[in-house]
């Protein structure tokens, strides 16, 4: 019964998008209708999807219609990280702003261009990159995203440049007067020995619901390196999917860090392929939920090459009727020798009512390997708590500070100051540090 | 050492010692699976009409159900419609001592090394000796009878205590639980039914055989154990299967049910025929395992050592729902040639202070996949719920693949869980350290892996130990080098 729903669904998307003409990327945009009329959406029978009922969500809150609404924003400034220094690129509603948008790196360190014009000008850099490392034969909301995306970016670092101001990258969905329906992408290539930082920052006003797929396929070659953030701090009822997919090259370096605060459902799909040797890559992530918020983070990180290492830490504390969800795979392949990798997940519930559904796998077919990963879910230490309530520390700022403790592990590989204190920022907020 | 050098010493020559066929007349049913043949096997062992009933409503859920396709291992598609479904050793008479054994079948279990006899004085172990499907020598029998043990078969058993057959059958494993679960239900032809009552520690090791004997026969057990309030049982499952080339199909269930403050261990070392170096033949194993704590302070304990079959997969589970009750799962399981193993455990707590312990030690050599699938479902109301659980695989050589799989699902807040796994190969600095004093390679491996699983090893009963060492010796030959 639910298998027929859906396809009906899927089918609805499908019409109320097509009927739109894409100037575009057609043919691709043709295969993707494929891909997302074959996988279908996800019913919870789908094994990457089991606790994360998006498709219910879209069935129930949802109209199918390609047509957003136009925001009356006049001003980011709410938006923005204090004390940062940037190249803000600005989406409202899924199309790109050129009012908010600023960029204040020089044009020899860095080109950034819609999609739309890149597709224009360069068409044939672009067509060797677009939709080559994302997944959307694997996944449906990637599919969909890659059949329907309405605006984009593609940003373009040459060889051996090093981009001193980070690009940051604010999406706000206004939902003041209907719902928003969002498709968007990012294209970043960073050439040979250059470095870069991005920060993603995903907000939205207004009291209807949002639906929010993104896609950002990051190259990263030879010896270069990538600083990169996001965060998700959606207030209002937003559904969000993003696939982020990061190509590594020989000898590169990755540091990510994903921090979700807020949001209805939220679905990362975070993929690091290594696809060079030497490479190194470090990606945390933290979840710090509350209400009836649902995180569902799944990350791959598919070691194809030999002499690389890999590091992640994702860490959560649920509250309230929070749900949060991990699963992390580690693929070692065939000939990936010597390859380290290492994953830990770690959980905290406050609340009865909150639950937790982790997974990490390993996935591995060579032997010459370390790897491990570790898992726990627990609670704060009544020990802990009474030798701090002890010394005369209200119990609410002895949980506040241990809570703190534990997320601010995660925190402190930050290299970038003003961003890290952001972060801290947003965690003692959350957590109503006041000491 | 010296004995780890004897073990492989003897083993290093052999290729498959259990590799021998036979020739017992069977009384075999027609090829295939109908309602028919379904009635057939209710027939041939004279069961009542409910048990019949049960059957056949088995087979109906099983013909809604597919075959499930998650799993971590790759197999032609099974005929079910080309498997002999039933099975027994013709000369079938009542028999009450040994002398009455078919001479052939006495030599086959020599040939085993279980020598009914012999073993029935020195060792103290009860044997109820299955050879394709059917009991046919109970021993011990008496002895357990005077402390109000029951140990029989399972035909046995519904002749004579229906009452608690009808009670515990399916109780644990319900008919729908999984496409071979419910087909199981519908053919299995034999197996064993323990009981223990209130109180009484059973005195000694419980223990089937199983062999698979004749050529096509898919063998389908049902083990039913059940412990009283306050009762202690150890029970232990051995296995060894002849060469042959054609796939076999073995879809066992087993059942535990503890009640309060009981105590069941359950001990398995399953070397079935692995198939041959080009992964030609071997047994398909697909058995459903589940333990049922029902009574507070119970506790259930899986031990397994898998060494055999070309396809594993199974999932001795724990289901703890008793207040204080305690599960436990230690394995090891060897991988070689093209064997694939997708085995592990699940813990479900629904009781308040339950405690889970799982400890998995995956070995794969060779072109092999062995992966490691669990779950640890900590429910609402399970408040205080400890999970500590370790699975670490060894890799040998660069063909072979190790996966693990875990799943913790955790409704409380007051729970702990903790998971851990690593990936790993046999270190060569450990090798160097062990040719430099004149133990060469493949010993080497042996006394390694040994000592990898000693930890899930030292939780099996004594006998067992000592044959699972060799197995592990056996199972890893000519993967070095």
């Amino acid at each position: 019964m639910s298998t027929v729903m859906n396809k009906n669904l899927t089918q609805e998307i499908i019409e109320s998008f097509s009927a739109d003409t894409y100037t575009e990327a057609n043919d691709l945009r043709k295969q993707a209708i494929g891909y997302l009329e074959t996988l279908g959406l996800p019913t919870n029978k789908s094994e990457e999807y089991r606790f994360t009922p998006i498709t219910k969500h879209l069935e129930k809150n949802f109209k199918w219609e390609n047509k957003n609404p136009q925001s009356s924003i006049n001003s980011i400034d709410d938006y923005l990280i204090p004390e940062l220094d940037a190249n803000i690129l600005v989406f409202i509603n899924g199309s790109f702003s050129q009012k908010f948008s600023k960029i204040i790196s020089p044009k020899d360190q860095l080109s950034i261009k819609t999609l739309a014009e890149a597709f224009q000008s360069e068409s044939t850099t672009i067509s060797s990159y677009f939709d080559k490392v994302g997944r959307s034969q694997n996944d449906p909301f990637a599919a969909m995203n890659s059949a329907f995306w309405q605006e984009g970016v593609c940003i373009n670092i040459p060889d051996k440049t090093i981009v001193e101001k980070p690009i940051f990258l604010l999406h706000i969905n206004d939902t003041t007067l209907s719902q928003v329906i969002a498709h968007t992408r990012l294209l970043l290539i960073i050439g040979q020995q250059s470095e870069a930082s991005i920060i993603e920052k995903f907000e939205t006003t207004g009291g209807e619901a949002s639906f929010h797929t993104f896609i950002e396929e990051i190259l990263v070659s030879e010896s270069a390196s990538l600083n990169y953030y996001k965060i998700q701090n959606d207030k209002g009822a937003v559904c969000q999917v993003t696939n982020s997919a990061i190509q590594q090259l020989s000898g590169s370096k990755v540091s990510a860090f994903t921090l979700t605060l807020n949001g209805q459902l939220i679905r990362n799909n975070f993929s690091i392929t290594i696809d060079g040797e030497h490479c190194e890559s470090h990606f945390n992530g933290l979840y710090l939920l509350k209400g009836k918020t649902l995180v569902d983070n799944h990350t791959v990180v598919d070691h194809k090459k030999p002499n690389s290492q890999s590091n992640e830490l994702y860490k959560g504390i649920m509250d309230g009727n929070s749900k949060g969800v991990f699963n992390g795979k580690i693929f070692v392949r065939p000939h990936a020798q010597k390859t380290n990798a290492f994953q830990s997940n770690r959980n905290i519930l406050i609340c009865d009512d909150a639950t937790i559904n982790t997974k990490p796998q390993l996935e591995i077919w060579a032997d010459d390997v370390k790897c491990s990963h570790g898992c726990t879910t627990g609670q704060l230490d009544e020990e802990a708590l009474f030798y701090l309530q002890s010394r005369g520390i209200s119990k609410q700022s002895a949980q506040a500070m241990l809570l703190y403790a534990f997320a601010a592990d995660v925190v402190a590989t930050i290299p970038h100051g003003s961003i890290k204190n952001y972060f801290d920022l947003l965690i003692s907020e959350r957590l109503q540090k006041n000491f | 050492m010296s004995t780890d050098n004897q073990v492989l010493d003897e083993f290093t020559s052999k290729e498959y010692e259990h590799g021998w066929n036979i020739n017992l007349e069977v009384d075999e049913a027609p090829k295939g699976l109908s309602e028919d043949t379904v009635r057939f096997i209710s027939a041939k062992k004279n069961e009542p009409e409910w048990l019949l009933q049960w059957r056949l409503d088995a087979f109906r859920t099983w013909m809604k159900m597919t075959e499930p396709n998650w799993a971590n291992v790759h197999h032609p598609a099974i005929n079910y419609q080309d498997i002999i479904y039933y099975s027994a050793p013709k000369k079938k008479a009542q028999l009450n001592n040994l002398d009455e054994v078919d001479p052939e079948l006495i030599k086959t279990f020599e040939k085993l090394g279980i020598s009914i006899g012999e073993q029935k004085r020195l060792t103290g172990v009860a044997v109820d000796a299955v050879i394709d499907s059917v009991s046919v020598a109970t021993t011990f029998k008496e002895k357990l009878g005077e402390m109000g043990v029951i140990f029989c078969s399972f035909s046995e058993a519904v002749k004579e205590h229906p009452e608690l057959i009808k009670k515990y059958l399916g109780s644990v494993v319900p008919v729908k639980d999984n496409y071979f679960a419910a087909l199981n239900s519908a053919v299995f032809s034999d197996g064993s039914f323990c009981y223990i009552p209130k109180g009484v520690r059973c005195p000694m090791e419980l223990s089937t055989y199983f062999r698979i004997n004749a050529a096509n026969t898919g063998q389908f057990e049902r083990t039913l154990i059940v412990a009283e309030e306050g009762a202690y049982v150890s029970y232990l499952e051995g296995c060894t299967a002849p060469m042959r080339d054609e796939n076999q199909l073995h879809a066992a269930v087993v059942e535990l049910y503890a009640m309060e403050k009981a105590e069941i261990k359950y001990s398995t070392v399953q070397n079935w025929y692995p198939g041959d170096k080009n992964g030609k033949g071997g047994i398909y194993n697909f058995v459903t395992k589940r333990g049922l704590c029902a009574g507070d302070h119970s506790k259930i304990s899986w031990t397994q050592v898998e060494t055999g079959s070309a396809i594993t997969w199974k999932y001795p589970s724990c289901v703890l729902k008793g207040d204080h009750s305690q599960g436990e799962f230690y394995s090891v399981a060897v991988t070689n040639n093209f064997q694939q193993a997708d085995t592990g455990t699940k813990m479900i707590h629904i009781g308040r202070n339950t405690r889970s312990r799982i400890v998995s030690k995956g070995i794969s050599a060779g072109k092999s996949q062995n992966s490691y699938r669990g779950e640890v479902h900590i429910m609402k109301r399970a408040t205080n719920a400890r999970n500590f659980s370790q699975c670490d695989s060894l890799l040998m050589g660069d063909q072979c693949g190790a996966h693990t799989f875990p799943y913790i699902e955790v409704e409380n807040k007051s729970a702990k869980i903790e998971h851990e796994a690593t990936t790993s190969k046999i270190g060569e600095d450990q090798i160097f350290y062990c040719l430099q004093r004149g133990i060469d390679e493949e010993s080497a491996v042996a006394l390694i892996v040994n000592g990898y699983a000693k930890e899930v090893l030292s939780q099996l009963p004594m006998e067992f130990a000592v044959e699972a060492q060799k197995l592990l010796a056996l199972t890893l030959e000519g993967s070095v080098g």
